[in-house]
């Protein structure tokens, strides 16, 4: 088999069969992995739902409430959760690019007393062994069974009552941050909800 | 031509006297950007690995019927139609280790690792002769991130392949973490390489 020439017919003709082939293949691939890629996605905020919220039997992520905020680019989503069908608990997506390296998205769990439950952190880009260590229970616990209301969310350099990653304030404080604004909207959707139930 | 090569020699090549990391200094943006652990350096090690060998594969498939003055674009495009696969089937079946490389699945497809044996290797070879040149490379490259994100882990971190050696609160050297320690790290792995392999090899 000898080498082709390049002539401008030869160019255009290979480069177009190369391109037409990989764009079959991506399209075969993407149409492959849609479906696990939005299951792997639901999966996760599942896993995190079990995990924030008390014991709960329906399932939150069928009747999830989406609102979207200006401030931020993603709209936080609000998750209820049922035992036998009275109100157990709320979980709260929440975000905050004050991160050391950009977004910081979590979720938190409150009873409806408005404690906290539990917070997991779903996604984030900080400096692992510095700001990564946001997701580890250490840091995380402190906020367990606090509430809000008398609770400073705000780490105890800027007055609050939070303890902050050592070399890591910043990533506390977006942290701190966006529980503040899942807390605001847990707050929100409780007047609204009570004022439709009156 | 081909037959002549030494396939124990190809292989090996890769890994100790031309390893693409501590010897030809390839693909630096990869591996001083994930090797914060262990566990990164081996998940880009792999996915890199993948997309060398499908690419090395495909090159010495087509390398006839792709005129010389487009083989450029042409090897860029089945390399970036890899990694595009790599990147969606991570996401799809190992979300957690998709998370951890994050933007660096996209940047395999300009690693100069993959575009250079596409180039220097199987564009003038059969094709058994690029797949081990593939594998041998590639596994260079394996063990090349791991070291130095095991290395970095261990210092930086206290842990390798997240089992803890020292207590949570102990002082380690966090500066290995940040993005100064790979470079710290690199400079002295790569003298430590050259000055083992360079006794053994003689």
């Amino acid at each position: 088999m000898s080498k082709k020439e390049s002539t401008f017919i030869n160019m255009v003709v290979s480069l177009l069969i190369i391109t037409l082939i990989s764009g079959f293949l991506l399209g075969y691939v993407n149409d492959l992995t849609i479906k696990p890629k939005a299951r792997a996605r639901l999966q996760k905020k599942v896993d995190a739902l079990k995990i924030v919220l008390p014991k709960f039997d329906n399932n939150p992520v069928e009747n999830v409430k989406k609102i979207k905020l200006d401030k931020f680019k993603d709209s936080i989503e609000i998750y209820t959760a049922y035992l036998s069908n009275s109100k157990v608990g709320v979980a709260i997506t929440s975000s905050s690019e004050k991160g050391f390296n950009g977004l910081v998205k979590l979720m938190v769990g409150f009873k409806l007393n408005g404690n906290i439950q539990k917070i997991q952190i779903l996604d984030q880009k900080e400096t692992p062994g510095l700001g990564a260590k946001m997701k580890g229970d250490k840091f995380l616990k402190q906020f367990n069974g606090k509430n809000p209301s008398t609770y400073k969310l705000k780490v105890k350099k800027d007055g609050g009552d939070i303890d902050a990653l050592t070399g890591a304030t910043i990533s506390s404080r977006a942290v701190a941050e966006s529980v503040q604004l899942a807390y605001d909207e847990f707050v929100k959707t409780k007047k609204s909800t009570k004022t439709t139930e009156n | 031509m081909a037959n002549t090569i030494n396939q124990k020699q190809n292989f090996l090549k890769g890994i100790i006297k031309e390893n693409p990391t501590f010897v030809m200094l390839l693909g630096m943006c990869p591996t001083l950007g994930v090797t914060t652990s262990a566990f990164n350096g081996l998940g880009m090690g792999v996915a890199t690995l993948f997309v060398l060998l499908m690419s090395n594969i495909v090159v010495s498939l087509v390398k006839n019927q792709i005129p010389d003055k487009v083989r450029i674009p042409a090897f860029i495009i089945i390399i970036a139609s890899f990694v595009t696969v790599v990147e969606m089937v991570l996401e799809a079946f190992i979300p957690f280790l998709y998370e951890q490389l994050g933007i660096f699945i996209p940047l395999i497809v300009v690693n100069c690792i993959i575009l250079g044996r596409a180039e220097a290797f199987a564009s003038k070879n059969d094709v058994l002769s690029s797949v081990i040149d593939a594998l041998g490379m590639g596994i260079g490259f394996v063990i090349a991130l791991t070291i130095l994100g095991a290395t970095r882990e261990i210092l930086g971190n206290g842990s390798i392949f997240d089992f803890r050696i020292v207590p949570e609160n102990a002082n380690t050297f966090i500066i290995f973490i940040l993005p100064p320690g790979a470079f710290i790290a690199l400079a002295f792995l790569t003298v430590l390489f050259n000055k083992v392999t360079s006794k053994i090899v003689g």
